[in-house]
């Protein structure tokens, strides 16, 4: 026979929608069914399944085979290969729960690492906004309850986070907002006309790059001040009629994305998308709201933040935490070499970085624990495969609006196989033995 | 048959999610991500027919990949591939101090190459390392 | 577990009312004994203070906007950041510490246990994973209930025992220890822009009045039992004029007798209430009313109050009073993040420069001050900066020193650039008054203590409780030659037990604890309307499934402890 596990939470994005529904074999060590999640959510679930899926770790031979070994090797390897190396990295973190963050944490301040997580290649940007000029933000049921405004600037939740629109943001009919979508306009800025454009209300087509201006020009056209012709590909009267929708509102969101962090002006871009939402915050009620992309990378950001006082490009090297992108970041300490030894979890940085960061890591001592197969473990010297957390253990995860929902395990995995947070305690009880600490 | 210039941006797409999560080692996963969409207007100007593999240049390096005709259009001038190991072959990897690559905002040129392959993800990635 | 005496110290205790005496104290089995064997371990407390390990009762200490604090401000790190030590984990942040820090600080003043102000219930998870990194020291949380929609829709009503079965159900699922209040009504009504300024302003849409919220949830409370009374911060905070607002709200209370078995006799307990004792109608003609709520307090003895000190520094404001957090950005122009939270409450953080040159800060500082030394009953007045708005908690010792020394404030006050405002705006130029070691300890200790309910565990040395105890290097018989000394002495504790174990040795951290997180299980009668009405609100307008609402696993709470209250014969 088989069970139904109610309200169990997708690990695949920021939206974690937790209203998903999994059926699993009576003994709960097979996958079944998966219901209410998007097509990617549905196949990490049952992906999991998969027979050919690694179970052991493995270290890469110089012949390019690989070379089964024990966990208790694989641990001995990490942790030497940390407790050794004068400056090593602990990268990702964001597909992997609180706990084992935390466990992580304690490694990284033993061993005196940098660590970093995916908003170094995400939303790492908007941070650095955020620390300039403040957030004003609201949690997703406000948006389901209130919004009547809702844009979407350089995202495309049509494809990077398919739930959201039907969950939270166009579709849901709230307690203020019971027409549904109905109640809302919607405002879609993006230089493709993407899916998600071709169902808004209004669509700016903005010149690739020039975010910067057209937030500028909107904040002039809220003071209805002077406006040349055409700001970014956009005519004035265009942006006229934006700004005067923004504003007609009675709560507005903006919700932002790669276009504008990842794009030319970077955190400047944030940064005047930050003002647009404060300035409208003198005519009515305005929000913003990062989609962030990995399931927990927000909760990597809170635990490095309560712990060490920063949310991500952490540099533990002498005793105490720094931080100062640009210095301490991923991207650029691999790409100067300072980096003599990387560990990634939770996360592909050989597929998702420039290549000229991959190759910095791919020939000094590497472990990747990550129960796929990636560019990342393709080019490390350890592979650890681990459960998946979400479907085969549980553990504490962050929405994109930092709100916490805990994870459930809803299978168990395959036999012997560890968890994140198993592997690292044992790495970590390891390196306290290599160093010599409490 | 011309080589054209368009400006490059990444990012995911759905068929990009969904594979990724099917495994990175897998066809599908070239599939979805070792593609360049191209808006039907600079198809024209490339000369060429859509579903051909071309080769993609920027001062950073050079990457081979199939071009489709895009899903998300207009975007003359405008070229998308989906974030992984084929876009960041290519993509600025300069962070101008702030941590973040230049994924998005990239001047490529697009050549035809009928004739060469597509490599599979990981393939790429260790090929480009010179890891086996 | 191990047996201590401390011995030969001068003991201050207003649980059995010794004030100052040379006695032992003596620790078994994480609790205060009469006596114990010949192998105890011996701490000298010879010309040293000893008391009760300190209870905060009010301090945003852990949870999503504190957390919003730290990573906004990078630059609170610059500077304050300490190292890895042996079994101490390294730490930063001066006015929002990370959360080892914030555990080792508290503990080095000699706190043994304290209350996060303000838990919005959708992120207690984030509230206890902080609190459970937070090490050594004992904490609560206070779930906010004053603009959280069930409420407002009961009290609309006057449904006072569906109104007190859902806090109890809430209390339960968040952990959480008591109800808090913060600008009634005025958050919901900052979820269209909008606030309550006055405790007759009525709630947009909800259409129900803040003095309807605040009696209602008087009543809950004493309907259940609480260990704590309601806790509040009232409407129109910081604003010239806002005592008015104060005395309306404190006024709510007459006639409220406290009903618990927790020895607490408040039904009331107003919180920072330096910021709520604002005269004056503009920034410039902006005065002191603290004797006029002093006045009040001391004549209505159902109510309990803390000072929030103003310690006049650089800090970071954090309040779930989310529209004064969007006025004060307009006032110093500071980064404003502001969190709305849906269904419940809503949040902001601002960072703020209490600066010595400015007159409204200087006038601040007085009113904080005044405060405690005009409240005639130690035991219902007690020593907060409602950590981090008017200062970081680490200040408390200098807190102190300006109230047990005229000498230091005389100094601090002849430093002010606008003295002579500070003199005509408030009535600190006249107060000599200094705190007593006995006093201090009833506002710090057996008070707050007392307050919360929590009279029989901790807050004094009487055989029975927690053995929580701090040793001061401050010699009560020594005149005070230089009131820098009270400054000093109190920074940094010779020794502090918690529960019964040595958690600093000499002045060292020598153990992280193992902490507990106190809450409270109320138990009501079965109430299937209340259970109908959350299972609706769950499903059209939450944006999580109740089920994972509810999801608030062990490793959330390792340590939990549990106070239980029987509401069901009611």
């Amino acid at each position: 026979m088989t069970k139904t596990i109610t309200d169990v939470i997708c690990p695949f994005c920021g939206t974690l929608c937790d209203d998903v529904e999994v059926v699993v074999s009576d003994d709960g060590k097979q996958l079944l069914e998966v219901y209410n999640a998007c097509v990617i959510g549905t196949e990490k679930f049952l992906h999991s399944q998969s027979k050919d899926r690694v179970t052991r770790p493995r270290m890469h031979q110089p012949d390019g085979s690989w070379k089964e070994v024990s966990y208790d090797e694989a641990v001995e390897y990490s942790a030497q290969m940390l407790a050794k190396a004068k400056k090593p990295l602990m990268f990702g973190w964001s597909s992997t729960n609180c706990e084992a963050q935390s466990v992580g944490n304690e490694i990284a301040e033993i061993t005196r690492a940098c660590c970093d997580n995916t908003a170094a290649t995400c939303h790492g940007t908007s941070l650095i906004a955020i620390q300039d000029i403040g957030l004003p933000s609201c949690t997703l049921g406000e948006i389901k309850n209130r919004a009547d405004r809702v844009i979407f600037w350089g995202c495309n939740p049509a494809h990077a986070h398919p739930r959201h629109m039907s969950r939270y943001s166009i579709f849901p009919r709230g307690f203020f907002t019971s027409k549904g979508q109905m109640s809302r306009k919607m405002i879609v800025v993006d230089p493709r006309v993407t899916d998600t454009a071709k169902m808004a209300d209004v669509h700016l087509q903005v010149e690739q790059g020039k975010d910067y201006e057209l937030l500028d020009a909107l904040r002039v056209a809220f003071k209805g001040e002077w406006l040349p012709d055409v700001v970014a590909g956009i005519p004035k009267e265009k942006i006229r009629e934006v700004a005067d929708m923004m504003k007609s509102g009675r709560f507005g969101i903006i919700f932002f994305g790669m276009g504008v962090t990842q794009s030319l002006g970077k955190n400047h871009n944030i940064d005047e998308a930050i003002a647009v939402t404060k300035d409208l915050n003198e005519y009515t009620k305005f929000s913003i709201m990062p989609m962030r992309g990995h399931y927990n990378v927000t909760g990597s950001g809170e635990v490095f933040g309560w712990q060490f006082g920063f949310p991500y490009s952490v540099d533990l090297t002498r005793g105490f935490a720094r931080y100062n992108p640009g210095d301490t970041s991923t991207i650029d300490l691999l790409i100067r070499g300072e980096i003599d030894a990387m560990f990634t979890i939770g996360s592909d940085p050989g597929a998702h970085f420039p290549i000229s960061a991959v190759k910095q890591f791919a020939h000094i001592p590497s472990v990747c624990v990550d129960p796929h197969l990636t560019p990342t473990t393709g080019v490390s010297k350890l592979h650890v495969p681990v459960a998946f957390n979400g479907v085969e253990v549980g553990g504490n995860c962050y929405r994109m609006d930092n709100v916490p929902i805990d994870c459930r395990k809803v299978v168990e995995p395959p036999e012997g196989m560890l968890t994140d947070e198993q592997f690292l305690i044992k790495v970590r009880d390891r390196v306290r033995q290599l160093k010599g600490v409490a | 048959m011309a080589t054209i210039n368009v400006n490059l941006i990444s990012g995911r797409s759905i068929q990009q999610g969904v594979a990724i999560e099917g495994g990175k080692e897998k066809p599908a996963y070239r599939t979805a991500a070792g593609i360049i969409e191209l808006d039907p207007s600079d198809f024209k100007k490339l000369g060429a027919w859509k579903n051909t593999n071309v080769r993609v240049t920027s001062d950073y390096g050079s990457v081979v990949v199939k071009a489709i005709e895009t899903t998300q259009g207009p975007h003359p001038g405008l070229g998308f591939i989906p974030m992984g190991p084929w876009a960041n072959a290519i993509i600025n990897p300069d962070t101008y101090s702030t941590g973040m690559p230049t994924f998005k905002g990239v001047p490529v040129k697009v050549d035809v190459a009928m004739n060469e392959p597509i490599l599979l993800g990981i393939e790429l990635v260790q090929k480009l390392c010179g890891v086996k | 577990m191990s047996e201590y005496i401390i011995k030969n110290g001068n003991v201050f205790d207003p649980v059995q009312g010794i004030k100052g005496d040379k006695a032992d104290v003596a620790i078994k089995d994480g609790k205060i004994v009469d006596k114990v064997g010949s192998g105890a371990k011996v701490i000298d407390a010879k010309g040293k203070t000893v008391m009760a390990g300190a209870v905060e009762i009010h301090a945003h200490i852990a949870g999503p906007k504190i957390n919003m604090g730290r990573i906004y401000r990078p630059e609170d790190k610059l500077f304050t950041c300490t190292p890895t030590k042996g079994i101490e984990r390294m730490g930063g942040g001066a006015s929002i510490p990370t959360t080892f820090k914030t555990g080792y600080e508290y503990a080095k003043m000699g706190y043994t246990t304290a209350m996060e102000a303000a838990m919005p219930p959708l992120f207690s998870r984030h509230v206890h994973e902080e609190i459970r990194d937070t090490p050594i020291i004992d904490e609560g949380a206070y779930p906010v209930f004053g603009n959280n929609w069930f409420v407002l829709e009961y009290l609309k009503n006057q449904e006072i025992e569906n109104t007190a079965a859902y806090c109890a159900w809430l209390l339960r699922v968040t952990k959480g220890y008591a109800i808090k209040l913060v600008n009634p009504g005025g958050t919901e009504a900052w979820a269209w822009g909008l606030n309550c300024l006055s405790v007759n302003d009525p709630v947009p849409y909800f259409d129900i009045t803040p003095a309807e919220i605040i009696k209602g949830l008087i009543e809950a409370n004493e309907y259940l039992g609480l260990p704590h009374s309601m806790h509040i911060h009232p409407n129109n905070l910081g604003n010239p004029g806002c005592y008015e607002t104060t005395l309306d709200t404190l006024k709510l209370a007459e006639g409220y007798k406290a009903k618990n078995k927790f020895g607490r006799e408040q039904v009331m307990h107003l919180t920072h209430s330096q910021f709520h004792s604002y005269g004056g109608t503009n920034w410039g003609d902006f005065e002191s009313k603290a004797k006029e709520i002093t006045d009040y307090v001391n004549k209505n003895k159902n109510i309990t109050i803390d000072t929030g000190n103003v310690t006049l520094d650089e800090t970071t404001t954090m309040t779930a009073d989310g529209p004064f957090e969007h006025h004060l950005t307009g006032l110093n122009n500071l980064k404003w993040a502001n969190i709305d939270v849906e269904v419940e409450t809503g949040s902001g953080v601002v960072p703020y420069i209490y600066s010595p040159s400015i007159s409204v800060c200087a006038i601040q500082w007085a009113i904080g001050l005044e405060i405690a030394l005009m409240m005639k009953d130690p035991m219902r007045c007690y020593i907060t900066t409602d950590h981090p708005n008017a200062g970081p908690f680490t200040r408390y010792p200098r807190v102190i020193k300006w109230l047990m020394s005229a000498k230091a404030r005389e100094a601090q006050i002849n430093a002010f650039k606008h003295k002579d405002k500070v003199l005509s705006q408030s009535s600190i130029g006249t107060l000599d008054r200094e705190i007593s070691l006995y006093e201090l300890a009833q506002m710090t200790r057996a008070g707050p203590a007392k307050s919360l309910g929590l009279s029989g565990m901790c807050g004094g040395l009487k055989p029975g409780m927690d053995a929580d105890v701090a040793v001061y290097n401050f010699n009560p018989d020594k005149p005070v030659a230089n009131p820098e000394e009270i400054e000093k002495a109190f920074s940094r504790c010779a020794h502090v037990f918690k529960s019964g174990v040595e958690v600093i040795t000499n002045g060292e951290i020598v153990s992280n604890g193992n902490k507990r997180t106190l809450w409270v299980n109320a138990k009501v009668k079965d109430n299937p309307q209340v259970m109908r009405d959350i299972n609706e609100k769950f499903l059209k307008y939450y944006s999580m499934t109740q089920a994972n609402y509810e999801a608030l696993g062990h490793h959330f709470v390792p340590n939990p402890y549990a106070l239980e209250v029987d509401a069901t014969q009611v």
